[in-house]
């Protein structure tokens, strides 16, 4: 029977937030493009928290924007609160979250994606992988159809043979009911592609109004809202917010928890996939901090359009009769009514080893992927990928070279090299820990590092690119100047400094340094700085921090050159460890699957142990001396 | 490649004693053993079971060369990480010669200087602490160094930074993951905790860097200068120090000036005393060239030795060479006590406030006091002590002074009330520092250092 057939350059299968921003990077390189999705409704859907952001995931959001992406700019079109976190700690640690209108950030995407030239949706469920030699051919869909193509972008988040459960309940769907894809896994291992089984779950939605909102702490978003795009003029996303609520969890919620875990399909051994360390159920958080006598749980909500509010820290896979119980021992929440159960997700995903660090697979020339179906934790993380297998996706086609952001670089770099270098076997979610150079790599300048990346790229405009250059250079000239300017001990200088609590001076100094002290900031200095000329607030940010923390920003550089030496020891991913007959056979054969592509990555592989590397040092010294002989 | 040849040689020292050891290491160790040894059952060792001792005879084809145990230990439990073979012997040194050139017939070759320990630290038996420390051992110039190597060899000093790090380790995850889950993990009075750490940190690095030094000047040998006044005896004690049979080695020093040291070994101690402006002649220093340039090359001594004359009253060239010692670690001595002498032990040792010895350089006498005294006043940091390993390497020395400064960066993070996530930066740097002490933290140069140390396909 004849069945449909076309042709692209690139296919994306899932429109999720890795999907849709593979399928826009390789569109907007001008590949001709197809996104499949099970339902075109469930574009970038949030099945989870209504948030975009957070600690070190705000990063991502910014990186991804300075790349070119569009998560950033399209959180700013729908946000309906946003707050700046960690705004005590230092500026690595600061990080922008927003509460999202789901309905509204799914539709914006929608829209972003429908009109994008060369990319095309389609509804249907990608059920094999067509691989001739090694090289990806193309797809076919259940009906049969085959849509043949150069790279293939694999983004099937949490749908692949999903399972949601709660309690003794179990459903053959994906998230949110919607329906699995049953198909693709059995392609994926025949063309020998490791699986792994993970889980996720998340929280009770419950109606607005059964909460007795007196009773919790609320939570507002900041009076002057920074955009997450840095193309978004600030202006335009200062708006009438909605609030947040604060409450906890108590005793008697740990109590009914605590007598009924028999009941629960993580502890009865129903689940199989392994969770996330660090998003945790309540019932997890139970167990785990059995010292602590209360959690916190954040009620926000899901939208302006809707009663639904979201119960951010209780996801649960526990009966739906104990989730009730549960959630009304809560303060604020007695009388609480449940719209949608909590529940947990079980998925095929894949082992991230199997994948160079520019996501392609190792195996299969043209095939890449991104977000949960990489063993990933999130949307960011999932966008984050996404955009770099699109744009490498592209590259391929293109005939340019692949791009890797090393750990130096940007979270996303860190990301990327910890999913396919590290031995994960749990759902991998960003946290600024993970991230060495951290203070480099500040939310606040992912358009100073990544601009000129996305802009070699394509995906930046001349014209954004062009004012991160000009930004830059005000941040440097004004940086200079307070260097060299000097002020006297007088009396204005003086009255100022007590003004501020601040030590009077002995001598004259530099601005710049009466900058550094903890005390002061450059806003302060305007009335003794005569030759000040207006900067706008984001130079000034970067002043500000380029002074204040210079020596820390010095010492992290050094760090960065240490690391760049052993990164710039390159290993070819063909190299025979089997040749270097002193390594212990568990580090020869972590390299042997891992293929690392430097000694830097290769110091990272678990199981590979700093002696291992010595071994491998000296064995390519001699092998380089030999060679010179 | 070369490093599968079986190598082999005496493992124990080569004079006649109780008994002796040939140690075989390499892929063929088993087969060298079987083709040379003979036990009475009959039995191949390459056939019996691994970690065990043997007894029987080694043969050099029909000769009977000696009645010995052999210990049979099979890779890769084993020092090299290969298959190892160990003749215990009877320990007289023509006899181990004699067995080793049987081996050596059977198909081992004699081994290089270290290379036990080279193949040990290619296998990732040892880490490069503990391989730098047999180069060392192999090089020892004295007692001390010799003790000292062999307790890092042991992993000692290994065992000593791995513990400060794992302190660090600790401090650098509990920042992280107050960070990363604030919730469930507070960082509320975390200050002080982490000041309290910081200054024991501070404390204990201080501590091996001041060992280290007191280490290097014993396993270097002890830069000295005799002072004294004309005919109080420096000459004579220079000539006694350096004489009988002792080892006397006269060579340039090389550094800034043409100084002519005498190498001079006391008991365990070297001692290398600047013979600055030739006090071995009859002329004297102070006469010659005054307390001006004797004051220079005082300053960089380890130790200075003041020779007193106890039958002259002191003067005022006393005087300046007890101000000139003050606050240095110094040794006096009395001189001439074989006569009626007029200076009175216990005066000289108010004015001074240093250890005063009686001697006799004519008779002889006091030397053995002055080598304890010495002793004392450089191994009360415990370098040379017993129980404990110190860092006497530059390299090693130069990783525990970086890690060191870096403490006191978090020092001053916390007195400036940074927040905390600026502590990790310097707290990593410290980390990482300390890792190059046991090659833990990878280093760029690192090949450099190994093949420099193990001579390799030069």
């Amino acid at each position: 029977m004849p069945n449909l057939e076309e042709t692209y350059d690139v296919v994306v299968v899932g429109a999720g937030h890795a999907g849709c921003e593979a399928a826009l990077a390789a569109a907007r390189l001008g590949l001709n493009t197809i996104v499949f999705t099970i339902s075109v409704d469930s574009i970038a859907l949030m099945p989870c928290n209504p948030n975009i952001g957070g600690s070190s995931k705000g990063h991502l959001v910014r990186e991804i924007d300075a790349l070119g992406g569009e998560m950033g700019k399209n959180i700013d079109k729908t946000f309906i609160q946003s707050k700046m976190l960690n705004e005590s700690k230092g500026p690595a640690v600061h990080s922008l979250r927003a509460q999202a209108d789901k309905q509204e950030y799914t539709k914006e995407m929608r829209r972003t994606l429908e009109n994008t030239e060369h990319l095309t949706i389609r509804q249907a469920e990608v059920t094999d992988l067509v691989v001739e030699d090694g090289k990806m051919r193309g797809v076919k869909t259940y009906s049969g159809a085959f849509y043949s193509c150069k790279a293939v972008v694999l983004a099937t988040g949490t749908y692949l043979r999903a399972r949601c459960i709660y309690g003794d309940v179990s459903n053959e769907t994906g998230p949110n009911g919607l329906q699995a894809a049953s198909y693709l896994t059995a392609s994926l291992e025949k063309h020998g592609i490791e699986m792994y089984r993970f889980k996720t779950g998340t929280p009770a939605r419950v109606d607005k109004r059964s909460i007795d909102f007196d009773k919790l702490e609320e939570q507002k978003g900041d009076e002057r809202v920074v955009p997450f795009s840095f193309s978004t003029d600030p202006e335009s996303v200062q708006k009438d917010q909605v609030s947040c609520w604060l409450t906890y969890t108590n005793e008697e919620t740990h109590k009914v928890i605590r007598d009924n875990l028999s009941r629960s399909p993580l502890f009865s051994g129903v689940i199989e996939g392994t969770g996330p360390r660090y998003c945790p159920s309540i019932e997890d958080k139970v167990v785990k901090f059995a010292d602590k006598d209360r959690h916190h749980v954040f009620i926000e909500p899901e939208g302006l359009y809707t009663n639904e509010m979201y119960l951010g820290g209780m996801s649960s896979s526990l009966p739906e009769d104990v989730q009730a119980a549960m959630y009304r021992t809560v303060r604020g929440l007695e009388k609480v009514r449940i719209v949608r159960n909590a529940y947990a997700i079980e998925y095929d995903c894949i082992n991230p080893r199997q994948l160079k660090p520019t996501l392609e697979f190792q195996a299969i020339e043209g095939l890449y992927s991104g977000g949960q179906f990489n063993g990933s934790s999130g949307y960011e993380e999932a966008a984050a990928q996404g955009l770099i297998a699109g744009i490498n996706a592209a590259q391929r086609i293109l005939g340019k070279e692949q791009l890797i952001l090393d750990r130096s670089q940007a979270y996303i770099g860190v990301l990327i090299d910890d999913l396919v270098t590290k031995e994960n076997h749990e759902p991998y979610r960003m946290m600024t820990s993970r991230a060495e150079y951290r203070l480099l790599l500040r939310q606040d300048n992912a358009d100073l590092r990544l601009s000129e990346i996305g802009h070699n790229i394509g995906l930046v405009t001349d014209a954004q690119y062009e004012k991160v250059i000009k930004k830059k250079q005000a941040i440097e000239e004004e940086i200079k100047r307070l260097n060299q300017t000097t002020v006297g001990a007088n009396d204005a200088v003086q009255a100022l400094l007590a003004r501020y609590g601040s030590t009077p001076l002995k001598t004259g100094t530099t601005l710049a340094e009466l900058i550094r002290r903890p005390e002061l900031c450059y806003e302060m200095l305007a009335e003794i700085d005569k030759e000040r000329k207006p900067v706008s607030s984001a130079v000034i940010e970067q002043v500000n921090i380029n002074i204040k923390y210079e020596g820390y920003i010095k010492r992290q550089l050094k760090q960065v050159e240490q690391f760049k030496k052993l990164e710039g020891k390159k290993l070819s991913p063909e190299f025979d460890y089997d040749k270097v007959d002193n390594l212990r056979k568990e580090a020869r054969q972590k390299l042997m699957l891992y293929k690392p592509l430097s000694i830097g990555q290769a110091s990272r592989i678990s199981g590979v142990s700093p002696a291992d590397i010595s071994v491998l040092l000296i064995y390519l010294e001699q092998l380089r001396r030999e060679e010179r002989r | 490649m070369e490093r599968k040849e079986t190598i082999a040689a005496v493992a124990t020292a080569m004079v006649n004693s109780g008994i002796g050891i040939i140690r075989i290491s390499g892929q063929e160790a088993l087969d060298v053993i079987d083709r040379i040894f003979f036990s009475p059952s009959g039995k191949k060792l390459s056939h019996e079971p691994s970690h065990r001792i043997y007894y029987g005879f080694i043969k050099d084809e029909e000769r009977v060369i000696d009645e010995v145990m052999v210990l049979v230990m099979r890779a890769p439990n084993t020092y090299t990480r290969e298959d190892t073979v160990e003749i215990d012997c009877h320990g007289g040194a023509f006899l181990m010669q004699e067995i080793l050139k049987v081996v050596l017939k059977n198909g081992a070759r004699a081994a290089e200087p270290g290379e036990f320990t080279k193949r040990a630290f290619l296998n990732g038996r040892i880490d490069l602490a503990q391989a730098e420390s047999v180069m060392d051992l192999i090089h020892a110039e004295n007692e001390y160094a010799r003790k000292n190597s062999v307790k890092q060899l042991n992993g000692e000093l290994s065992k000593k930074i791995t513990d400060l790090r794992k302190g660090i380790l600790y401090q650098l995850a509990y920042i992280e993951s107050a960070l990363d889950d604030p919730e469930h993990i507070s960082l509320d009075g975390y200050r002080d905790t982490l000041k309290e750490f910081i200054e024991e940190m501070g404390r204990k690095l201080e501590r091996l860097i001041k060992e280290s030094e007191d280490g290097r000047i014993l396993t270097n040998g002890i830069s000295t200068v005799i002072l004294g006044k004309p005919n109080a005896g420096k000459s004579s004690l220079l000539n006694l120090l350096a004489g009988e049979e002792r080892a006397i080695v006269t060579e340039m020093a090389g550094t800034t000036r043409d100084v002519l040291t005498e190498h001079v070994m006391l008991g365990e101690l070297s001692l290398h005393i600047a013979d600055t402006a030739g006090i071995r002649d009859t002329q004297d220093m102070v006469e010659k060239i005054g307390i001006k340039k004797a004051k220079e090359y005082a300053e960089k001594a380890d130790l200075l030795i003041y020779v007193a004359d106890s039958l002259v009253p002191l003067d005022e060239n006393d005087r300046e060479i007890i101000e000139l010692i003050r606050d240095r670690r110094a040794i006096v001595l009395l001189n001439k006590m074989d006569m009626d002498g007029v200076v009175d032990e216990e005066e000289l040792r108010d004015l001074t406030g240093k250890t005063v010895i009686c001697i006799s350089a004519r008779e002889k006498t006091g030397i053995t006091e002055l080598e304890s005294a010495i002793k004392e006043l450089f191994d009360n940091g415990g370098a040379g002590s017993q129980e404990e390993a110190c860092i006497t390497n530059i390299r090693q020395r130069q990783a525990v002074m970086d890690a060191y400064k870096s403490i006191l960066l978090v020092k001053d993070s916390i007195e400036n009330q940074m927040p905390e996530d600026f502590y990790t930066i310097d707290l990593m740097d410290a980390y990482e520092e300390l890792g190059y002490v046991t090659g833990e933290t990878l280093e760029d140069d690192l090949i450099d250092e190994i093949f420099e140390k193990f001579c390799m396909g030069k």
